[in-house]
């Protein structure tokens, strides 16, 4: 079998636009992949499906598949995981999308469905890391969706979709699909997923591979930036897969790139665990084989776990955030005056309690705030923070950040106040074969 | 004073309320350094968490560390207050830890 290059179009929902579109152009792809679902997007996306005020998938996914299309040779598989809650609305979307561009004719669609397992999971099912049950949450309960594997998005392909939308997915499982599609590995092999779900789990945040993210603006530099290409894999029969990214583009890929990417977000190195194989990333093998072209080798799987994650949404109530900032003489004694006041007047005036809004000094101790700081700033933001589910305590906090500006510490300027809606994210398990994903062609 | 920093890079992730840091020596060399300096009951003061919330787990064929802080991101990403939720500046500040000796 021939080597199989597959690329990383985007790393979150948020991520660059012309990346993706520099890739298609000059790399000669045969697959690519556009991560855009965060843990909490699903959440997100059912709430702002119920309430009607939005689709339930993510919308910008479209914009990035017109940017690439023109780009795109016509044998390019397009991949992502922007379908959220609604795969099927998006592949619908894409349909019209294709229907009207002269390079979309001829290019099949599907959506992968059955990642939604609310109505399956059992009310009895714990809540990972508490006492608490699945039924415990109550009407709290937003979304459950489960981590499923490349099997669903394999079948796709093999039906002869070009472009397949899915829901969650294990991240790592939407890249090795193709790839193991075009090597014909089997997706109930963990021995033959764990080459292709290595490549994914280091494509998945895109430019994190790349040099986004890495440079320290010392020792770790970084050439532009601002240009940083995204990259791509080179998937030989063996496994082994060279990595790269478009000629031209800025950035970097080095055998320290990889390393930071390869490790990144795992607990236990040894077990990682992704639907289609429990990695052991430790005797990985990471050679830099020529200039922005690193090997990585020796991939291997112990097992797969016997049961998928669930990812569950929980209706969360609000988030507030109001800051106003202080500078120059006694800049953080005043910050911290006009914390005080605030938290004074929660309980004194208000009557609730005083500890439920967080304090902060930004630009002082707000990251770290168990860490003596050293040295006074020279301008420092008084920022108060509440997570409540009374949106009139929300509005109250506001408030008296605001009046603060004639009410407070001499000198405070560019108060600024946000609320977010938020949807909280714990974990469960289920067992895999009560999960059922199925594709849906839907051109 | 010789810190992690000169010594090492780092990354920081996220899962739930729990930090994730990779760390890796620039230098092979120093792989035994950074091996003494990374005990957990260290890194847990440099947290201000107790030394049962951290895990320090040794990747020594590639030459890094992952370092696993628990109950340090007021609730994690989707409940956090914090100016920094996901916890992304901590590398920073594992990287300010005094290497000893």
């Amino acid at each position: 079998m021939s080597t199989y290059r597959i690329g990383a179009g985007s790393g979150f929902a948020g991520d660059r636009f012309e990346p993706a579109e520099i890739l298609a152009e000059r790399g000669d792809l045969d697959a690519l992949v556009f991560e855009c679902l965060a843990e909490r997007t699903i959440g997100l996306a059912q709430q702002r499906a119920a309430s009607s005020a939005g689709a339930g998938f993510d919308r910008l996914f479209l914009d990035r598949l017109a940017g690439v299309l023109p780009h795109l040779a016509p044998r390019t598989r397009v991949l992502t995981n922007a379908g959220a809650a609604d795969p099927v609305g998006l592949a619908r979307a894409v349909v019209d999308l294709l229907a009207a561009h002269p390079r979309g004719a001829g290019r099949r669609v599907a959506a992968v469905v059955g990642d939604d397992v609310t109505a399956v999971i059992p009310s009895h099912a714990r809540i990972t890391g508490t006492d608490l049950t699945i039924g415990d949450l109550g009407d709290r309960l937003v979304s459950a969706n489960a981590y499923i594997g490349a099997g669903a998005a394999m079948r796709a392909l093999e039906n002869g979709a070009d472009v397949v939308i899915t829901g969650r997915m294990g991240d790592a499982a939407l890249f090795a699909a193709p790839i193991a599609v075009h090597h014909g590995w089997d997706d109930a092999s963990p021995d033959e997923m764990a080459a292709p779900t290595l490549v994914g789990h280091l494509l998945e945040c895109a430019g994190q591979l790349t040099g986004g993210y890495f440079a320290d603006g010392g020792r770790k530099v970084v050439p532009g930036l601002a240009t940083l290409g995204f990259p791509f894999a080179d998937v030989a029969a063996d496994g082994v897969a060279d990595f790269g990214k478009a000629a031209g583009t800025g950035g970097l890929i080095s055998r320290a790139t990889v390393l930071e990417q390869l490790l990144y977000e795992i607990d236990d190195p040894s077990r990682y665990k992704t639907p289609d194989a429990t990695l052991d990333l430790g005797d990985v093998r990471i050679d830099e084989v020529g200039p922005d072209r690193v090997r990585v080798s020796a991939a291997s799987a112990e097992g797969r776990p016997e049961q998928l994650k669930v990812s569950v949404g929980v209706r969360d109530g609000f988030l507030a955030v109001g800051s106003i900032a202080y500078a120059g003489r006694g800049a953080r004694e005043r910050a911290e005056l006009a914390l005080r006041i605030v938290r004074e007047r929660w309980e004194v005036v208000h009557g609730r309690d005083p500890d439920e809004v967080r304090a902060d000094l930004q630009g002082y101790n707000s990251l770290r705030p168990w860490h003596e700081p050293s040295g006074e700033p020279a301008e420092v933001r008084a920022r108060l923070s509440l997570r409540t589910f009374d949106r009139r305590a929300a509005a109250l906090l506001h408030r008296e950040v605001e009046a603060l500006y004639t009410n407070g510490p001499a000198g405070g300027g560019g108060a600024d106040l946000s609320l977010k809606e938020t949807v909280g994210i714990v974990s469960t398990f289920i067992d895999r074969d009560r999960v059922e994903p199925r594709v849906e062609m839907v051109s | 004073m010789t810190t992690l920093g000169d010594l090492a890079h780092a990354r920081a992730g996220d899962k739930g309320d729990t930090s994730i840091l990779v760390v890796a020596p620039y230098e092979r060399e120093d792989y035994a350094r950074l091996d003494e300096t990374l005990r957990p009951d260290r890194v847990a003061g440099h947290f201000g968490v107790d030394a049962s919330h951290v895990t320090i787990h040794a990747v020594p064929r590639l030459g890094a560390f992952t370092v696993v802080v628990r109950g340090r991101l007021d609730g994690g990403v989707t409940r956090s207050r914090a100016a920094d939720p996901h916890g992304k500046t901590l590398s920073g500040h594992l990287l300010d830890l005094v290497v000893e000796g």
